[in-house]
């Protein structure tokens, strides 16, 4: 590559920056035990879905592409409620409970 | 300049999404999440999503973050994880191994579609000028571009994420609800 076109980030950089982040949220959710800790990941996952659909609106110019992000706000929120809302019952009935404790859904 | 920006938001990111893995105690990862919703949000501004990234940091970084770190300390259970103890001696290394083939994958195919597909298929994004020509540009011409899509195209979506959420609220406060015990009941009587 000449120094010219590593002037100004492309939209590939940003595609494989969230390749990457996409990477590191997916193995956080299958290696880590506590259930605040694998929302966090999802958290992370989504972000980079989120940096995907910017990156494709930049290159494609199409405004559609951050109104999708802007919907994928919504929902996360509404996940992380829900979620949260799950984690707080379960730890208040078994207290230091990890993923593993809670393979099977009878309280 | 704007590769600077680019390399200094990306190790942001990386950081902080390395540091949510890793970190021993919950609230570390919290605040590791942080970092890297910041850099994703510089991105957002250098991608010319400038109300994205105003709302990356509200929602994300000022609701979500502290929505987290609110439950970590109600519960108590904010005490370090020892990482050294692994349950299933096989599940790291197939983590790796899928991570890697994962973004492996997704990079290969990123830069293989990096030339076939078209730049400026669509409308244009228009981006912050110094006045507004025939309805475009203007310092707040994405989120007027924004607008016109989401009250227009999205607008039903836009009113389902409304009974979305109000369906996310009442369904939490349903399920964190403390029930009354039957004994508490026929004592009071």
């Amino acid at each position: 590559m000449t120094a010219v076109s590593l002037a100004v980030p492309t939209s590939t950089y940003y595609l494989v920056l969230a390749a990457v982040l996409f990477g590191i949220g997916a193995v956080g959710v299958l290696v880590r035990r506590n259930p605040l800790v694998l929302f966090m990941c999802v958290e992370l996952m989504l972000n980079a879905v989120n940096l995907t659909f910017v990156a494709f609106a930049d290159r494609l110019g199409d405004i559609n592409g951050q109104t999708a992000v802007f919907f994928v706000l919504v929902v996360a929120a509404a996940e992380v409620v829900v979620g949260l809302g799950i984690v707080v019952s379960i730890i208040r009935r078994r207290p230091g409970a990890t993923a593993d404790d809670l393979n099977e859904l009878k309280g | 300049m704007e590769l600077i920006v680019f390399l200094v938001a990306a190790i942001m990111v990386i950081g902080g999404a390395v540091g949510v893995v890793a970190m021993r105690n919950p609230v570390h990862a919290a605040l590791s999440l942080v970092l890297t919703l910041f850099g994703v949000a510089v991105h957002f501004v250098s991608m010319e999503a400038h109300f994205l990234a105003a709302v990356q940091v509200i929602v994300y970084a000022g609701a979500i973050v502290v929505l987290f770190l609110f439950v970590l300390m109600l519960l108590g259970v904010d005490k370090a994880e020892n990482l050294r103890v692994e349950p299933l001696p096989v599940q790291r290394p197939l983590a790796a191994i899928m991570g890697i083939a994962l973004v492996g994958l997704v990079v290969a195919a990123v830069v293989d579609t990096r030339e076939t597909t078209p730049a400026g298929l669509g409308s244009g994004i228009d981006v912050a000028t110094a006045g507004v020509v025939d309805g475009e540009g203007g310092h707040d011409a994405n989120i007027r571009q924004l607008a016109d899509s989401l009250f227009s195209d999205y607008v039903f979506a836009f009113e389902l994420t409304s009974v979305l959420l109000i369906v996310a609220v009442a369904g939490t406060v349903l399920m964190t609800r403390k029930l009354r015990e039957p004994a508490d009941d026929e004592s009071g009587e």
